[in-house]
């Protein structure tokens, strides 16, 4: 307040500079609406030059086959909406450095040949598409050999009511792209929520995929990703994920699929990755591991499964520890003798020994594997005796003098008490606030 | 018959053990769903104490029932009264105040701490497994004049049922397991009244979503109006069966 002429000074050099850059803005503007020199996008945008902001105001656009060949910036404002009425692809993008943001983008038909997506990005890099609303398309997002994609913040629907999985797209698709972050998205009713094949170096993060026909999330050769605070619901079958190393995969939510061959988590062929802090709540299968090697179970609670882990023998130094297993009506369960995987102070709640040391960890070893697991396993219809009086009966017979079940699949030290893995959530519940401020975008 | 029935009533709320049935239930209902935390849980626990001991009070309680109302029976029989009539008679009385305890014992807690299709499923399952235990009860009794062995063939009955039969369909499972198996199974579960009222309740909780393939098949089956209709059949013609047969015996039989 000394110097009151100073304040002034860095005032107007503000405004100034604010000015000049609103200035460069509006030059490189095309506006799309109505009243507009331009009224459809397709016109304007082939008329854009690099750099320029396309900005379409709100209003219904009846068109298709939009290419964007420039570096642009395609902006929604007031939520146009593109309405393809199944005439073929929306929006290609056939350029690098590329914003699509704020459209609701609806109705591609199935093609069977050409794929045709809302959104299709094909051979370009560093494309962002942000808040779009896409409904009822074959494709969704499609992305074919793309480098640096932000994916953040869209809404995918599908209709999938009375078809079959081959004639449905999936939300969002990606082949061969590096350097992905997907973030904050919903989808449902595709086939596939998320599908990637060969996607490096990614992040997919806080998405919601659910109510798809087939896989919440899908990937194979998919090395080197980060999958956090997603929630994978009531899919048809679950999440399935294969032939990738180094994953990581936390504090993510797999819970309601049920049905025949639906699983919370289908593991094959992942190697090297870590599996922490996840629930696995009211799936039929929980976790289906198969020749799955090197992956480490940590902080995760498995709650009121049908099976929570269905271990093959094809499995082996898997490592579990720390996980809670409460409400499942197997927890463990496998179809063969050779074991070579480590149990180690994880919560069962079937377990019956007893701690007389008082150091939180019962003195008894405790096997997951029951009898009748093991029965159900190789004659499913045995199912039927479920609760049966005489099944309870065998099982615990075997747990006194086991020789049928898995002698090495055993946990030497459970835990007395239910790990309380709260704190972690509050401290989810942290990371999801902060992380739904604004994202600062690179 | 009417009279006959009342008459048979009045003996067995006097001898007291129905109403201490009915206590014993009430308590363990009520006590369970208290313990269990969900109401899912606690038809759970309910049921396999349903299925263990409602089979084996009601039979052990018929068979030396009928015993001793043997001279009552004797007594019956000199008067111009078709044997028939007393028989179901004396069927109906038992087998209705064991009911009614059932029903009062479990079925009220179940309306008040989990009521919907699963708890009646449950309840009506009780109540017909009464009806057909008190029957097998009173084939064993009309099988010999010996208390003693009558009693021992119920309580065979009840073990077979409850347990025996269990493991021989696991034994056969395992060692035909290289077949298709689904619809003996089915056929196999029919075959006890027990196994088809725990299936039946079991496919209408919330964790036959857990039973995987083979459970969803079956789900698929006991789920619909048809298949539940089939069970209660068999169900039926299990009370009926039974029934039947021992009448003809008694009707047959030098008293």
């Amino acid at each position: 307040m000394r110097n009151p002429s100073k304040h002034i000074i860095i005032w107007t050099a503000c405004a100034f500079v604010l000015l000049l850059t609103s200035l460069q803005a509006v030059g490189g503007t095309l506006k799309v609406c109505s009243t507009c020199e331009y009224r459809s996008v397709k016109a304007a945008v082939s008329k854009a030059k690099a750099g320029d902001v396309v900005l379409v105001d709100g209003g219904t656009y009846k068109e298709s086959g939009i290419e964007i060949t420039q570096p642009i910036r395609l902006i929604g404002q007031n939520n146009p909406v593109i309405d393809g009425q199944n005439s073929g692809q929306l929006i290609t993008v056939a350029s690098d450095n590329v914003t699509i943001q704020g459209f609701t983008l609806q109705n591609v038909a199935t093609s069977y040949t050409r794929d045709d997506a809302a959104i299709r990005v094909r051979q370009q890099n560093n494309i962002r598409i942000l808040n779009n609303t896409i409904l009822k398309t074959y494709y969704g997002i499609y992305l074919q050999y793309a480098d640096s994609i932000v994916i953040k913040d869209n809404v995918i629907k599908g209709e999938n009511l009375g078809k079959t999985e081959s004639s449905l797209g999936n939300a969002i698709h990606l082949y061969y792209t590096d350097d992905v972050q997907i973030i904050g998205n919903d989808v449902q009713g595709h086939r596939d929520g998320i599908y990637l094949e060969t996607v490096k170096n990614s992040k997919v993060q806080r998405n919601t995929s659910h109510q798809n026909m087939r896989y919440g999330l899908h990937f194979m050769f998919s090395d080197n990703n980060v999958y956090t605070h997603n929630t994978f619901q009531k899919n048809g079958a679950g999440v399935a994920v294969m032939y990738t190393t180094n994953v990581h995969m936390e504090y993510n939510t797999f819970e309601d699929n049920w049905g025949a061959a639906s699983y919370g988590l289908l593991l094959k062929e992942i190697n090297n990755s870590f599996i922490h802090n996840n629930i696995f709540r009211r799936n039929t299968t929980g976790i289906h591991m198969e020749s799955s090697s090197r992956l480490d179970f940590k902080n995760n609670d498995f709650e009121r499964n049908g099976w929570a882990i269905k271990l093959m023998t094809t499995c082996i130094d898997d490592t579990f520890r720390l996980n809670n297993f409460t409400g499942n009506s197997f927890d463990i369960s496998t179809n063969g003798n050779a074991q070579h995987n480590y149990f180690e102070h994880n919560y069962w709640d079937k377990y019956t020994g007893y701690d007389l040391d008082k150091d939180g960890i019962g003195d008894v070893p405790y096997r997951p594997v029951s009898l009748y697991s093991m029965l159900v396993e190789q004659v499913p219809p045995s199912i039927m005796f479920m609760r049966s009086f005489m099944v309870d009966l065998l099982d615990n017979m075997e747990k006194v003098m086991p020789s049928i079940i898995p002698q090495t699949l055993v946990d030497e030290q459970p835990l007395m008490k239910k790990i309380d893995h709260d704190n972690n959530r509050e401290f989810v519940q942290v990371l999801r606030q902060t992380a739904s401020a604004p994202w600062r975008e690179r | 018959m009417n009279k006959i029935i009342k008459y048979v009533l009045y003996d067995i709320v006097r001898s007291k053990i129905v109403v201490a049935y009915t206590l014993f239930l009430l308590l363990l209902s009520i006590g369970l769903f208290n313990l269990g935390g969900s109401a899912d849980k606690g038809l759970l626990s309910l049921l396999n104490l349903v299925l263990l001991t409602v089979p084996l009070i009601s039979i052990v309680f018929a068979t030396t029932h009928f015993y001793n109302s043997y001279e009552f029976m004797e007594l019956l029989v000199s008067q111009p009264i078709r044997r028939s009539k007393i028989f179901l008679s004396e069927y109906l009385g038992v087998s209705l105040s064991l009911s009614a305890a059932f029903l009062i014992g479990v079925g009220i807690p179940v309306l008040l701490f989990a009521p919907g299709a699963t708890g009646l499923y449950l309840v009506l399952t009780g109540v017909f497994i009464t009806f057909i235990f008190v029957a097998l009860a009173f084939l064993a009794s009309v099988i010999t004049r010996d208390k003693a062995k009558g009693i021992g063939i119920a309580l065979m009955l009840w073990f077979y049922f409850a347990l025996i039969y269990d493991g021989i369909v696991l034994f056969i499972l395992y060692s035909f397991g290289d077949y298709p198996l689904e619809y003996a199974t089915l056929a196999l579960t029919a075959l006890n009244p027990v196994d088809l009222g725990r299936v039946m309740v079991l496919l209408n909780l919330d964790v036959s979503a857990m039973m995987g393939y083979t459970g969803a098949l079956y789900k698929s089956i006991f789920g619909s109006g048809w298949g539940v209709g089939i069970a209660f059949l068999i169900l039926v013609l299990w009370v009926l069966v039974p029934l039947l047969i021992s009448r003809r015996a008694f009707i047959k039989r030098d008293l």
